[in-house]
């Protein structure tokens, strides 16, 4: 079981390996969505460290969604799909691994790059641990319920905005509660609360979501 | 060993085939055979369990592919349409993914070894999107060489294949039919398998 994850997770990552562009031009976007904010709004640090929890959690959604669309589709066009549906093992389990590489090249990257984003916003260093963490516990939800979105839109025409206007409403209590993690440090309460939720989301998500996702993908392999 | 009784298709609004059935057992090939859109494909995904039939039944070894699901999966090799390849890989990498993926061991010798008999020796670290059509089909095929579950499903496994690969696979399917295994397969070629009993079944 675990030896069947580990070989999805290394064949996906070494894909990705193969095809940078597509991680690195979702961390510009990040860079580039997060650096607007400052410029646009000008230098007033009160207002710039109240906007950015919010702000740069909001840049990593858009950012995870960017690759969610191939997450599928590659190998539902080369016909691996197929094969990975016929595995003597559980499709769940393949869709984990798959989560798993997902977040691995899209979430892990965006929370370690989190924090010298968080800079221009004049966060304190306290804001940005916590930040970082917060990225580091919700991210994996999003590619866990993102990996559902990316299931049902499979093969649909214009799949891409389909995909958003599905998955960006459930995104909303992570982005509530990991935002809110950020402002409660800034605001002088502990995020203590706020993570544990953002935990649980996560939990729920990652371990849910494959089976969810498993049975999108029988239906869109009939 | 693979019995399929009165199944039918339906896709969309239109009724591929009804009323199809066959036997076949161990050592035994099924030619499927057919007219473009006859359902061929359709009846391949069927027997795979990837498509459940609209109506009738398939039963492996006495049992219901449908009961069986994991255990019916952990005896079948389909090789679709697609060939199931990852362009980025090398033929060597995409040989022992999917080996992986199907929780069994291969060891690098004998990848290598699968990828000379298909004649790719030289090519194995070359990236398969730099691969012609004919050249990602025997990447694909090259499964078959190390593979020994009991039944092949093949979706036009001849396709862009010049005629030495043609009989490389005929020769393929032969040994497989010999060890007692059981292959269902569509092709519009006319291809002499070198052992085993063969079925014809015509849709449409």
């Amino acid at each position: 079981m675990l030896s069947l994850i580990r070989a999805v997770i290394s064949r996906d990552l070494r894909l990705a390996m193969r095809r940078q562009a597509d991680i690195v031009s979702a961390m510009f976007f990040f860079i580039i969505v997060v650096s607007l904010f400052p410029l646009g709004i000008g230098p007033e640090p009160e207002l710039l460290r109240k906007l950015a929890p919010g702000v740069l959690w909001v840049a990593a959604l858009l950012a995870t969604m960017l690759s969610l669309p191939r997450l599928f589709a590659d190998d539902h066009r080369d016909g691996t799909l197929e094969q990975l549906a016929l595995t003597p093992q559980p499709l769940g389990l393949i869709v984990l691994g798959k989560v798993i590489a997902h977040w691995l090249v899209s979430g892990l990257p965006l929370a370690l790059l989190a924090p010298v984003l968080g800079i221009q916003f004049d966060l304190s260093s306290d804001a940005l641990w916590v930040l970082t963490i917060s990225l580091l516990i919700g991210t994996p939800a999003l590619s866990g319920i993102g990996a559902i979105g990316a299931a049902l839109t499979l093969g649909v025409r214009g799949g891409g905005v389909l995909l958003s206007l599905l998955v960006l409403p459930l995104y909303i209590p992570v982005l509530i509660f990991g935002a809110g993690a950020v402002d409660a440090t800034v605001t002088g309460l502990g995020p203590q609360a706020h993570l544990s939720l953002l935990g649980a989301l996560t939990l729920g998500g990652v371990f849910f979501a494959p089976w969810a996702t498993a049975a999108a993908l029988r239906i869109a392999l009939e | 060993m693979l019995e399929a009784s009165n199944l039918e298709c339906v896709r969309g609004e239109r009724r591929l085939f009804a009323g199809v059935g066959f036997r076949l057992e161990g050592g035994e090939m099924l030619y499927l055979q057919g007219r473009n859109g006859s359902g061929k494909t359709s009846l391949l995904r069927m027997l795979c369990g990837l498509t459940p039939p609209t109506y009738g039944d398939i039963c492996w070894r006495g049992e219901s592919i449908r009961k069986l699901s994991e255990e019916f999966r952990s005896e079948l090799c389909y090789l679709g349409h697609h060939n199931a390849i990852k362009e980025e890989l090398t033929p060597l990498e995409n040989l022992r993914a999917s080996a992986r993926l199907a929780e069994e061991s291969l060891d690098e010798d004998s990848a290598l070894d699968a990828l000379e008999q298909v004649g790719l020796r030289g090519r194995e670290d070359l990236a398969c999107r730099y691969l012609s059509q004919g050249q990602k089909r025997r990447v694909a095929l090259a499964r078959l060489v190390h593979e020994r579950r009991a039944l092949w499903i093949l979706d036009e496994p001849y396709v862009a294949l010049d005629p030495a690969a043609v009989d490389l696979v005929a020769g393929l399917i032969g040994a497989h039919l010999q060890r007692g295994g059981l292959a269902v397969l569509t092709t519009h070629q006319t291809v002499e398998v070198p052992a085993g009993t063969v079925r014809e079944l015509r849709l449409g």
